[in-house]
Parts: C-alpha cells; structure tokens; sequence
C-alpha cells in the first residue's frame, strides 16, 4: 500500500477500483458515445487514449494527470454525474484544469452526486498506480493505492 | 475570495437559492485557481459553446429550467456557437431521420430557452461571433465570460481582450452575474509567454499546421512567437487576421493554447515587445522539417484509407466574408479549369450567418449557386462527430476538425486541387 496526498477539490471518501489515464482524459470524446446509446456504464468511446478506450468509467476511480479537448466538457462531466455515471472519485496527478474543475463543481452543486476530487497528487501517483488496484480516498486529500498483496 | 458586499449579498441567498448557487460556483471555481477577487465583466456580450441541442444533455435543459423558473436573466445578452442542423447541407434520409428526430431533437426547446435567458438574436450562432457581422467584437482590455475555444483564443490574443478557457455553463454563470472570478489570463502576470517560439521556415507556414505544432508543444502555455512578421507584415490587416484565426484555433484544439503573442503583430506585443516573455521560458525552433512531421504525425481513421473523399467541409472556424469570397473565386476558376460543371464531390463552404447574409445577391452567391457549392451557417464538427458520420471519407482543411472527427486534414491547395478535379479526389 502506498498514500499519496494532494489537495481537496471536492470533499469526501470513497473506495474504488483504479482505472489509469496516462495522457490527457477527454471528456467529451470519452462520454460521447455512451451518451448517444444510453450505456449506463459509460464505456469510454476515446480512441485517441488507449488506456481506458472502451473500458467502463461509470463508478471507477479514474486517475488522470487532467483533462483536454474542447470547452464543452465541465457541461459533459455535470451530464454524466446528474445520469449517476459518473466516476466514483477523481485523482489528478497535476493541478486540476479550468474545465475539469468546472466539470467537478457543477456536478457536486448541481446534481445529487458524489465524486470526491483530489488534484495534484503528483506524477509519481500516476506512475505508481495501476487499472485494477484498489484505492481509498480519505479526508485531508489523502489516497490510498493498494496493490495485489494489500 | 474577497467578494463585493453584493456579491456576498447574492451568495448568502438575499436574491434566492437559485442566483446563490451560481454563485457559489464562481466562487470556487475561482478559488482552486487562487483567484482573491471577482472582475467585472466589461465586454458588451457572452458568447456560449453549448449551442446544440442534443436529446442526450437533458440535464442541461433542467438546468436552463431551473435557472428560469428562478427568474434567473443574463445580465448581458450573449451569442452561441453554430447550430449543428441545416436543411442546405447534404444527407440521406436516414442521416436526417437520426439527426432530426433522435440526436437533435431538443434543439427548437433549447433555443427557446436560451432566448429567455438572454439570446443576442437569432442569427447569434457562429463560432466566430467576433467578425463584424455577427455584432459581438471586445475592445481591447474587455473582461469577457466566454467559452468556445477558438473564440476566447482570438480575443485574448487577436483583440487584446481578457478571458480564460471557461466550460460550457460557467461562461453562462458568468453573464448572468456580470462577474469572473480573477486569475489566470485576466491578470498581467498570466498573460506573460512561458514558451519562445522561433518559426525559422523557408516560407509561411500553413496557419491550420502551425497552430497544430505549437499547440500539440506548449499545451495550455502562452507562446510568443517570432519570424512571422517577415511573411504577414505588422498590420492586422482582414487577411493576416484570417490567418491569425485559423492559426489560433488550431492551438486550441491540439493543445488547450488560450493566448499567443505574435511578435511585432498582435496588440501586447506590439506594445510591449519580449518583456512579455517569462524568464525561465522554454524554447522551440520551427523549420521546414518540423512542420512535415507534424503533418506526417496525423493519424488517418478511416477504415480504409485510399477511400475516395465523399464530402469537403472548409470552413472550421466559421470562415470570413474575405475567406468565403476568395475560395468561392478559387473553387470556381479550378472548375473551370478542369472542364467541369461542378465540384467533384459535394463541398460545404462555412460561415457565420452574417457573413452569408452579407454576400446575398452577390455574383460570387450566383458563381457558388452555379457550382453547387452549399454555403452553411451549420457546425460541420457537430456534423461529423457521430457515429453515422465516422465511417463517411471526409476532407478538410480544418485541423480543429481533424482532431475531433474522422475527417482528414488537407492543405488548402491540396483541398483545392482534389474538389476541382486537377488532383485525384
């Protein structure tokens, strides 16, 4: 088990499974085609990112260094989360960026969601941790990464 | 954050839950960028990105419900991006059947709502809301709420105004409450390049693969260029600022790029030169070889990919009254040309509907008539961004347009050569 602490964006604890976006997360490309087809659980449809391309987001822990593309997607984020699929938590290696920070806050005022959100936990967060290990969010913006042997 | 005693006032709920919430979300949307105060917004108008209606977004329209049921006005009026449906542009019945009555379905109660909240006009819709002819152009020094990438990219650096890279809703908040939170590019501090770019090319690079390598290098940093006064001179002139648009929409969507500075061109740099540029600046050298790479680094999508292009849009940003004039003149003597009556494939210019009111009843409307050539106010991204689409062979000249869809990125000659018949299309 390794903690790693960073700062609270959205309050909160939680306990998931890890999936691990190396490169920039997409919002919209990587919800678009689960909104069109109604996929409850949100199967990334970015082909442009190999690590979660066609792997569910819906409840996860998705750990990325930010998000990229185009300014719709805080409004995309806030769709996701008011449809209840919305990652369990989100973990940002880096500081959060202004569309993922406004994706974050409208889905925690607007919506009845919950999805804790720590940024910049730093890159050795995203080079230790993995899709599949477990992770536990606590108070104070620390994360918990729990490997095979925890 | 320090707020005004209005602004307290409104976050303490005295003008309802509804104006409290959308507060408290400026508020710490400010807040995690280490913003101390709100900045009035000093531009006349918004401008939105969310400008479709797409049956998917239905919390959207509970939101605008929401807003409006609160008594919840813009304090400024405010434009949109392009609509994603128009009649003019081509497609089958099955295309029209999903596009109608599925994706776009919400696209009449949308636009209903946002006229109540504060819809500048009804021809309000073009991602380039700053041409004159759509009516919503800053003044240099204007705080602004906007989103849209390619918008807020050419007002910070083109225009000289302030604006961050604000998301769809926020940019909304912001007008409703006449206030932004203060950090990032409204401030002199961020607005300084941390990146010295240096274009040592043989000619002027393409605009749409200039951008493209600057913005895929610096990311969301401000860059400073040198070397393209020598190609574009040192006046905005219509033309250099056609170049700048395409230029600045192509950092934006390859990299998150919301201002440049072109040295000896762009108002703060003419104005204060390399103080603009940070100390610990990082530079990057641009040559002929790099801007091949960049071109040759484009990945093609299409299933198959010596396809034959079934379809062109040009015109991603919205393309000018100067642009449109002169391709319509270009497409229509490489026609002629070539000993054709029309294009080879079905060819959709671009442009704000300002502009296409503006060209009605010109020779130029009667030569692209003549050609069948369809002239749109549509957002050919939101055209080609599902899956109907994906499998079409679509050209372009728009790199904006590459990196969202499957199109495939030309060059404007290349482009020119395959829709008039001189090259294989």
């Amino acid at each position: 088990m390794k903690e790693f602490k960073g700062r609270v964006v959205i309050p909160g604890q939680c306990s998931a499974t890890a999936l691990v976006s190396h490169g920039g997360f997409n919002t919209l490309a990587s919800y678009q085609t689960s909104f069109l087809t109604g996929d409850k659980k949100a199967t990334c449809s970015d082909q442009n990112n190999p690590d979660i391309y066609k792997k569910p987001m819906a409840g996860v822990a998705l750990c990325l260094p930010q998000t990229i593309g185009c300014t719709t997607g805080g409004m995309i984020l806030f769709t996701a989360a008011d449809y209840g699929r919305q990652p369990a938590c989100m973990l940002f290696a880096n500081p959060i960026d202004s569309i993922g920070a406004a994706g974050v806050l409208l889905s925690d005022i607007w919506t009845d969601a919950k999805m804790p959100t720590i940024d910049s936990l730093g890159d050795e967060f995203l080079s230790y941790v993995k899709s599949g290990m477990k992770i536990n969010v606590k108070d104070g913006g620390i994360v918990e990464v729990l490997d095979g042997e925890d | 954050m320090k707020l005004t005693t209005q602004q307290q006032e409104i976050l303490d709920g005295k003008k309802g839950k509804t104006y409290a919430k959308i507060m408290e979300t400026l508020v710490r949307y400010g807040e995690l960028f280490g913003a101390e105060e709100m900045a009035e917004v000093t531009g006349k108008y918004g401008h939105l990105v969310t400008s479709f209606g797409l049956k998917v977004i239905d919390p959207v329209y509970k939101l605008m419900d929401e807003l409006i049921e609160a008594g919840v006005v813009s304090k400024q009026k405010f434009t949109m991006d392009p609509r994603p449906l128009d009649k003019n542009v081509p497609s089958g019945p099955i295309q029209d059947l999903v596009f109608y009555k599925f994706m776009y379905s919400e696209q009449k109660r949308y636009e209903k709502q946002l006229e109540k909240l504060g819809l500048k006009s009804k021809e309000g819709f073009s991602c380039a809301c700053y041409f004159d002819e759509q009516g919503n152009r800053p003044q240099k020094g204007d705080i602004l709420s906007w989103a849209e990438s390619s918008a807020v990219v050419y007002a910070n650096s083109v225009l000289g105004a302030r604006c961050n890279r604000n998301s769809g809703i926020i940019e909304l908040f912001g007008s409703i409450l006449g206030c932004v939170p203060k950090f990032g590019l409204l401030t002199d501090e961020g607005r300084k390049a941390t990146w010295r770019v240096e274009v040592k090319t043989t000619k002027l690079p393409p605009a749409q693969v200039l951008g493209s390598a600057i913005g895929m290098k610096v990311m969301e940093d401000v860059p400073y260029v040198f070397g393209l006064t020598e190609y574009l001179g040192k006046e905005l002139t219509p033309s250099v600022c056609d170049y700048l648009k395409n230029f600045g929409a192509a950092t934006a969507s390859n990299g998150a790029v919301g201002l440049y500075h072109i040295d000896g061109l762009t108002p703060e740099a003419a104005e204060l030169g390399e103080s603009l540029i940070a100390e610990a600046a990082k530079t990057y050298v641009i040559d002929d070889a790099e801007i091949q790479r960049v071109i040759d680094s484009y990945p093609i999508i299409w299933k198959n990919a010596d396809a034959k292009p079934k379809m062109c849009f040009i015109g991603c940003p919205h393309l000018s009254k100067n642009e449109l004039l002169g391709w319509i003149h270009r497409i229509y003597d490489g026609v002629k040309e070539s000993g054709r009556k029309t294009t080879t494939i079905p060819t959709v210019l671009t442009a704000a509907p300002g502009v296409l009111n503006a060209i009605k009843g010109s020779k130029e409307e009667q030569m692209a008539e003549e050609l069948h050539l369809t002239l749109s106010y549509i957002c050919p991204l939101m055209y080609c961004d599902n899956p109907l689409v994906h499998s079409v062979p679509i050209i372009t000249n728009s790199n904006k347009l590459r990196t969202y869809t499957s199109c495939r990125f030309y060059e404007d000659d290349k482009i020119l050569e395959m829709i008039t018949g001189k090259g294989r299309a």
